[in-house]
């Protein structure tokens, strides 16, 4: 059973705030899904590994030589506040 | 009069290579069709009309010079608005990137770029690709083609749309647990969902990065096959780009499907499917067994658990891709916010919509201290039993087919308010997902007017055996010439 006080965890760590109807709806929703959702634990799979990934790849390297890169001005492009050849945000501590 | 726009991209380049046609007089053919059924259709966020037609421009005088063009050059293309495309915008038709003009293309679009296809514009879709439906877009829904008042399908419900109205040849779209295969079955058009690994994801707007595939839509078998030599092969941008030999995809369209074994899987012909769907099926398995294939039902035992595990996997992996969508480098950002963190809520808050927020959520909590184990750990357990499935199936059997979707599609607003059911639209495509292997989706039939997809499945990189079975298919039925009356 998910209680609205796990919505505000679960919430928070995804960065999301939501407002009193988003929070009621999405702690029956999630009650809803996950409740069906339990029809997994039927399954035993206690012997079997798994799988995050379908394809039998290990880490791939490549040699470090430098390529092409996109400027400054195109990595700032899309910026909402650009300052200084930087991204500006609002104070941190 | 000769319609351009209902023509295939084959059909085109015989036209083009023997100067009958021009490829600006075919783009601008298909511009004039979009003005005049895009209204009903809404297939399209946005059009690239002006760098359409001067590629289509430059093919002329390749064309005029003599020299040889490439299957795809002048053809029409449409984008899903969740790939990039330099300096044209990008959104995945979300809030949060309602305004984002992407520096670098995709590999896809690069790819296509380098072929000579024109890009027409980029299409509407599900929010970041979360949908069944395209009912999700920020912007708007777009109809069917066969009945506006019915859903495309989805996510990438514009690009199959486009193609089904004659607004595009051809396009691409992006399949994370069906969204090329739904929105091919519910507009009567071929779709293909390639092996995990065959097509570049860089430069895809990353949804859940262990299911995507981008993969073609098209009129025909034969132009899917032309896409597909097209858009695949490794990429050293994408580390997760398998390297294999890369076939000529073409060749392996032969009408002949003596001698091969397909299996039904019972599970996706059980109780829960649509008995007008059925009958259309079953009624293509008969065509596929008189053509000289072997069919028999068969079994993958864990069916039944693959929808729970993939609405724990696919939001797991989004919640974290998701992360990125901050408000600082790119993107929405919220104003009047006190200090960062309080940026990242409002930016995220106001700039996502509900279903992306609820599969944030979702995903969230499956990963989330005390429940991993039981959720995240287990969903991945379960896809092993469920690819273990498929390994066994394949053992025996050259292709697995099925219905792809237990109904034809459904009326716009007819699943919103309840997100299990419009999850429940998935159950026949997402296995193909977790197991990493191809799917397609080709025209087999109608059901009370409306479109029915048969699903072909096969072994990992043996998108040859789905084009065989479904060019043989395609060549002894005529249900991909019909065209909606628009």
């Amino acid at each position: 059973m998910i209680t609205k006080e796990d919505v505000d965890h679960v919430a928070l760590l995804g960065r999301l705030e939501l407002t009193e109807g988003e929070r009621e709806l999405y702690t029956r929703q999630l009650n809803d899904i996950l409740g069906h959702f339990q029809a997994l634990e039927r399954l035993n799979t206690e012997n079997v590994q798994p799988t995050a990934h379908v394809l039998p790849l290990k880490n791939v390297y490549r040699e470090d030589w430098v390529g092409q890169h996109l400027s400054r001005d195109d990595v700032l492009s899309n910026s909402p506040e650009p300052e200084e050849n930087c991204f500006k945000v609002p104070k941190i501590v | 009069m000769l319609q351009l726009f209902r023509l295939t991209a084959h059909e085109l380049h015989d036209l083009l290579v023997k100067k009958e046609i021009s490829a600006e007089e075919l783009n601008l053919a298909v511009f004039d069709r979009v003005e005049a059924v895009d209204d009903k259709v809404k297939a399209y966020v946005t059009m690239t009309k002006e760098r359409a037609l001067e590629q289509a421009r430059s093919v002329d005088r390749q064309i005029q010079n003599a020299e040889k063009i490439s299957p795809l050059a002048g053809i029409p293309v449409a984008i899903k608005d969740n790939m990039c495309t330099d300096g044209v915008k990008t959104t995945a038709c979300s809030k949060m990137l309602a305004n984002f003009v992407p520096p670098y293309s995709a590999t896809v679009v690069k790819r296509l770029d380098g072929a000579g296809a024109t890009m027409v514009g980029k299409t509407n879709l599900d929010e970041f690709a979360m949908g069944s439906s395209t009912e999700n877009s920020a912007f708007f829904v777009t109809h069917n083609p066969w009945d506006t008042q019915r859903v495309p399908g989805g996510s990438s419900g514009g690009s199959a749309a486009a193609v089904a109205a004659g607004e595009a040849i051809c396009s691409l779209g992006s399949d994370t647990g069906g969204s090329i295969r739904l929105p091919a079955s519910f507009c009567g058009v071929v779709g293909l969902k390639p092996t995990y690994g065959a097509v570049s994801r860089y430069g895809l707007i990353a949804f859940a990065s262990s299911l995507d595939q981008i993969g073609p839509f098209s009129k025909d078998v034969t132009d899917c096959a032309t896409m597909l030599n097209v858009i695949s092969g490794h990429d050293p941008f994408d580390s997760t780009s398998a390297k294999y030999n890369v076939p000529d995809y073409t060749g392996f369209l032969k009408n002949d499907v003596r001698g091969l074994k397909f299996g039904v899987p019972q599970e996706y012909m059980a109780e829960g499917i649509n008995p007008v769907v059925r009958e259309v099926i079953e009624k293509a398995l008969a065509q596929l067994e008189a053509l000289g294939a072997h069919v028999e039902y068969t079994t993958l035992p864990h069916t039944e658990y693959a929808l729970s595990t993939y609405y724990l996997i696919a939001p797991a992996e989004a919640s974290s891709n998701l992360a990125r969508y901050d408000g600082v480098r790119y993107g929405f950002r919220a104003d009047k916010a006190n200090d960062v963190i309080d940026m990242f809520m409002k930016t995220r808050s106001e700039a996502f919509g509900s279903e992306v927020k609820r599969r944030i959520m979702l995903g969230t909590y499956a990963l989330s201290a005390g429940y991993y184990d039981a959720y995240y750990l287990k969903a991945l357990k379960v896809r092993t039993l469920i690819k273990q499935d498929f390994d066994r199936a394949f053992e025996k059997y050259d292709l697995l087919v099925s219905p792809v979707c237990p109904t034809t599609a459904f009326r716009i607003g007819e699943k919103t308010d309840d997100p299990l059911e419009m999850y429940l639209s998935d159950v026949c495509t997402i296995s193909t997902n977790l197991a990493g292997i191809p799917g397609m989706s080709i025209p087999c039939g109608f059901a009370q007017g409306l479109p029915v997809g048969l699903q072909l499945m096969g072994r990992h990189f043996d998108e040859g055996t789905l084009l065989r079975t479904a060019y043989t298919f395609e060549q002894n039925t005529d249900h991909h010439k019909a065209l909606p009356k628009l």
